[in-house]
């Protein structure tokens, strides 16, 4: 359902992307894992569309993200880092502009509407402008807006940040209940929200793949924890310190 | 299409449900008005609206700009323009419905001068050609300056440096026909580019417009730098996702 292939990025002189690889079939919930800086975003950026890669190429539901950017755009639903929206705009006309604008019209709007607003749990705040709420309802605006048109492919760019324990459970079962028919990727630095939720894991660092495998192979081999693994594997090298006295 | 009337309402709606478009039709009117009296609109005692349009193009320079500012560097500073670049709208279409919203608002103001129409028909018998022209005039010229601020909004997340550009950029292409820009050049350049500078500047097009003819010359004049500057618009946007 999508096949990343040697995606390449640089801003200037600095490579954000570095040649990045991969698939992730219908069912899969894959988890995008790095440090800070790693090329996670960038990389998201590229599979939705906002951003064009230099090269390499990608297709979603068998569409090029760059040559037939539209047709990806229709059926993937993009959370973007800190969920953007229009604050001056109550979460239900900024819902209606996102159904406007993928052409959900008649009874079909006001179904997927409601649909949405039940998943995410934003019936309390269907009134009120998006820049008064706070950030957990803010997240579960955005993550309605990416489900809204029911998308075969779902990116989420940190999901559950910002959310307290009880609200990070309720987008992790939204996610389980979402995997069997979707293909998801989401990217997180939460490593208990990998083995909640993910059957997949990809980490990068520096702009290029690391591991690509499940969450348990990996911890099997490597022997230990996720969290264990993850520092093992991405955690900059320490100089070695000399000893002696000069 | 569909994509550019999502956009178009969505802004609309915006302008209306901020102070935005409510601060911006007051300051105008007021302005506008203000300035039509101090030019002597009773005491001049002729049925014309020319005392109200010859401060347009000045009025407009600042108050353009300024609604102008915040169409592009607004959603870059939010990054909602993440969500609307990848939602299946094309750049095209956002640039347009950005740019027909804010005209439409633009339109609404020109409108609501419409007690100084009801007052010279009252007061004399006008000549309905330049007063129809000169509102034209004035619709399209605020048009060419909502596309270059529209441009200069997309090249920067700042709005008060957006502001600036489109004041100047909008301010060199007014005055250039006024005759002290003219005598300052005539000694530096070849009578032809004189000419054709002082042919060019919004000044003279609109003056010409306000004569009540409708010359397509300056129709065109008008429509082209709109849409040359909304197409720089577009790249503008199409290069930063390549960038």
């Amino acid at each position: 359902m999508m096949k990343v292939c040697d995606l390449r990025k640089r801003f200037g002189t600095i490579v954000a992307v570095d040649g990045i690889s991969f698939e992730v079939s219908r069912g899969d919930v894959l988890g995008f894992l790095g440090p800070n800086g790693a090329g996670k975003s960038t990389t998201m950026k590229m599979l939705s569309g906002f951003l064009r890669p230099d090269s390499g190429t990608a297709t979603i539901t068998g569409y090029d993200v760059v040559r037939q950017s539209l047709a990806v755009r229709q059926n993937l639903g993009y959370l973007a880092e800190n969920a953007p929206a229009y604050e001056e705009m109550t979460v239900d006309s900024f819902l209606r502009f996102v159904c406007d604008a993928r052409r959900i019209r008649g009874a079909g709007r006001q179904q997927a509407i409601d649909r949405v607003t039940q998943s995410c749990a934003l019936q309390a705040v269907m009134h009120q402008p998006i820049g008064t709420l706070s950030k957990g309802f803010r997240r579960r605006t955005g993550l309605a807006q990416a489900l809204i048109h029911n998308p075969p492919v779902l990116i989420m760019d940190e999901p559950t940040d910002g959310l307290d324990p009880n609200q990070k459970h309720e987008v992790h079962r939204l996610i389980r209940s979402l995997a069997k028919e979707k293909c998801i990727i989401l990217s997180t630095h939460i490593l208990e929200e990998v083995d909640a939720v993910c059957n997949r894991v990809v980490i990068i660092a520096r702009g290029k793949v690391l591991e690509n495998s499940t969450p348990e192979a990996l911890c099997k081999r490597e022997g230990g924890t996720l969290d264990e693994v993850f520092r093992k594997l991405t955690a900059p090298k320490r100089p070695a310190v000399k000893g002696g006295v000069a | 299409m569909n994509g550019m009337l999502s956009v178009l309402k969505r802004e609309v709606k915006g302008y209306f449900t901020t102070p935005v478009a409510y601060v911006f039709l007051v300051i105008f009117l007021f302005f506008s008005s203000f300035l039509t009296f101090q030019n002597g609109f009773y005491e001049a005692r002729q049925a014309t609206l020319v005392a109200f349009f010859t401060n347009l193009p000045r009025l407009f320079l600042f108050l353009v700009p300024a609604i102008a500012m915040r169409l592009w560097a607004e959603e870059r500073r939010t990054n909602s323009i993440e969500l609307l670049l990848t939602l299946p709208i094309t750049v095209t279409q956002a640039v347009l419905g950005k740019f027909l919203a804010a005209w439409a608002v633009l339109g609404i103001a020109l409108a609501l001068t419409f007690p100084l129409v009801i007052t010279v028909a009252w007061l004399g018998a006008p000549d309905a050609g330049p007063i129809a022209t000169g509102y034209l005039a004035s619709l399209l010229l605020a048009g060419v300056y909502l596309a270059i601020g529209s441009f200069f909004s997309a090249l920067t997340r700042n709005q008060v440096v957006a502001f600036i550009l489109a004041v100047v950029a909008c301010g060199v292409f007014l005055f250039a026909g006024s005759p002290r820009a003219l005598n300052y050049v005539s000694g530096a350049l070849p009578m032809p580019l004189v000419g054709a500078m002082s042919a060019l500047s919004f000044q003279s097009q609109f003056e010409s417009l306000l004569r009540g003819v409708l010359g397509v010359g300056n129709l065109l004049f008008f429509v082209v730098l709109i849409a040359g500057s909304l197409w720089a618009n577009v790249v503008v946007l199409e290069e930063r996702r390549a960038a």
